[in-house]
């Protein structure tokens, strides 16, 4: 056999096997996306169905047996307070975005480029808040929240999340940051700006994508969080969407099923849309933070 | 070019220089400063706190401090409840953490692909883990209903179920532990996924190009670079999964508050029901207090494989 005539039989079957390794992961990630997205194709389905429709065992859940309708979801505006709770979940969410980074960002700075001794096991001791959850916390904090006279406000969930927040940007940031070459606030030194304004004029622009990143992440952490919330805020009107959804559309025994899984997409959507966008920074950073000393 | 830049700069800058690095230590502590304070006002205060309500009487009802010593802990201790909630914890954890790891990984691949319509595949993957698990838990308590369930409806089409069957998902308890792990396992992989992700794509390349430069063959490579390489990461995964599922309760409170009889009750949850619902502060700390010698052993399993990745 012919060198060559081996060289063209490796490339068949490199190219055969090509081709099966691209069908193979077409078929995998097709029906991996649709057991993730399963039940949120449902409830799509779901929202829009009459009630005699739905609550009938013998109609195929899949179809609109009958015409579909908007009113569940129309009821979803008019009769409850979903606007307050997405309202309220942006309010948090601006705020605690905004204090994580207030303190986030500097004490990033602090651990990664201030090089102190201490740095390395501090920035562990933070890494390590982050684990501490809040099934551990929340009977104590909900005590603090009373004393300090927050209960029942949704600014009790201003103060607290950053608690979970503060520890992860911390780490997220620092993976950014030890990215951006040290020459840079060195010349804006010898340019004459002091160690905080090269900070603040030359490292924070450039570390926008990270901040970007962090914003997303913290962001989607607190619009889910669950038990604080559950914990400390109990009139509606102070509620978040993941608490103030399924307090007001489930009544005793009564769930209001198309409204419900109308909220959930009309709440889903947005933000998985804003996570997938920022997915491989996001990824950049996690990997940063971890790997490069 | 050097030396001549270092004449002309170093007797100007040396003073200043050395008056800069004065001033980084007191800075450092002024940038950390804040964090520090916030962190050690919210979570250390309160876990003193919660170990010092755990030896008290407060309730909601009475929140004036006596020390009880050891008399919560009796009382927890004879709670059938509370080794029920133990075990399913157990349970719960163990079986979601491998669940999570070996989905997580095959999603990871999925994700770090490159392929046509990668976005909507990430799109649709990332909503199980970005929406607030009160909504999806909320999505399967339908998929998961007594009468009206989808997935009855599927399984009389093919002649599982009869006419009028139904599974009670939720209403049997070795199943509605299974529907819970289920949900929990859906909604934690992607995150789980998301993690290893970004272990994967710090792999350097060239190691397994060179590796089949040398004639390595699949499983060769598989076993002797991509596992050793992946298991830190993936060890990282496992426990962040393992710590979430520790101390959730969001998916148990929605879809079943623990019953029936309490079968899903897991620690997280009977705490919030003690402590919050029943009012009885100093139960519910007890409770919660049995979650952090575990916790402490996975943080520090967790940093042992963060410092293998930094090694490598």
């Amino acid at each position: 056999m012919t060198t060559a005539e081996e060289a063209g039989r490796l490339r068949q079957r490199y190219a055969r096997r090509h081709v099966l390794a691209r069908v193979g992961l077409y078929l995998t990630a097709i029906v991996a996306a649709l057991i993730c997205a399963a039940p949120f194709l449902w409830s799509l389905i779901t929202a829009f169905k009459q009630n005699r429709d739905l609550y009938n065992p013998q109609n195929n859940p899949f179809v609109f047996n009958r015409p579909p309708t908007s009113d569940h979801v129309g009821y979803l505006f008019t009769d409850t307070e979903f606007l307050t709770f997405v309202a309220n979940t942006l309010l948090v969410g601006v705020l605690v975005v905004l204090i994580t980074l207030a303190l986030g960002l500097p004490a990033a700075y602090a651990l990664a480029r201030l090089d102190r001794p201490w740095s390395g096991p501090m920035a562990i001791g933070i890494f390590l808040v982050y684990l501490v959850p809040p099934s551990l916390l929340f009977l104590a904090l909900s005590r603090i929240v009373v004393a300090v006279g927050l209960q029942d406000s949704t600014w009790s969930l201003v103060l607290i999340y950053p608690t979970i927040t503060i520890p992860v940007s911390v780490w997220l940031l620092m993976g950014f940051l030890k990215n951006i070459p040290k020459d840079i606030e060195e010349q804006a030194m010898v340019d004459g700006y002091s160690r905080v304004g090269a900070f603040v004029r030359a490292v924070l622009p450039l570390a926008y994508p990270g901040i970007i990143a962090v914003v997303v992440f913290a962001f989607t952490l607190t619009a889910s969080e669950f038990i604080y919330a559950l914990a400390f805020v109990a009139p509606t009107d102070q509620m978040s969407v993941s608490i103030g959804v399924p307090t007001q559309l489930v009544r005793g025994d009564v769930f209001f099923w198309q409204s419900l899984q109308g909220a959930t997409v009309l709440v889903a959507v947005p933000i998985a849309l804003v996570f997938t966008w920022f997915l491989d920074r996001f990824v950049a950073g996690f990997t940063m933070g971890a790997v490069k000393e | 070019m050097a030396t001549a830049t270092d004449t002309v700069t170093s007797p100007a800058t040396a003073p200043a220089r050395r008056r800069l690095a004065d001033r980084d230590g007191l800075l450092a502590w002024g940038f950390l400063l804040p964090s520090i304070v916030y962190i050690a006002a919210l979570v250390g205060v309160p876990f003193v706190l919660a170990i010092a309500f755990a030896f008290s009487d407060v309730t909601a009802g009475d929140p004036s401090y006596d020390f009880v010593g050891f008399r919560n802990f009796e009382r927890v201790f004879h709670d059938p409840v509370f080794w029920r909630a133990l075990g399913n914890t157990f349970v719960f954890t163990l079986i979601s953490m491998v669940l999570i790891v070996v989905l997580g990984k095959v999603l990871a691949n999925i994700l770090i692909a490159d392929f046509r319509g990668k976005w909507l595949v990430r799109f649709l993957v990332l909503l199980a883990w970005t929406t607030p698990v009160a909504l999806s838990s909320i999505s399967w308590l339908w998929l998961l209903d007594s009468i009206y369930s989808p997935i009855d409806w599927m399984l009389r089409q093919f002649g599982a179920l009869g006419p009028a069957e139904n599974m009670y998902w939720l209403g049997q308890p070795g199943l509605s532990m299974a529907s819970v792990i289920v949900v929990h396992v859906w909604r934690l992989t992607p995150l789980a996924a998301v993690i290893m992700m970004a272990g994967l794509m710090a792999i350097p390349k060239d190691i397994d190009e060179a590796a089949r430069v040398d004639g390595a063959g699949y499983w060769r490579r598989m076993f002797e670079i991509t596992i050793p390489l992946v298991l830190p990461v993936a060890a990282v995964a496992a426990l962040f999964g393992a710590i979430f599922t520790f101390t959730d309760m969001a998916v148990v409170r929605v879809l079943t508050r623990g019953g029936p009889n309490d079968a899903t009750q897991v620690l997280a949850s009977w705490a919030f029901y003690r402590g919050i619902d029943g009012g009885d502060v100093a139960q519910g700390a007890v409770i919660a207090l049995f979650l952090f010698p575990l916790l402490l052993a996975a943080a520090v399993l967790i940093l042992r494989a963060v410092r293998r990745i930094e090694v490598r």
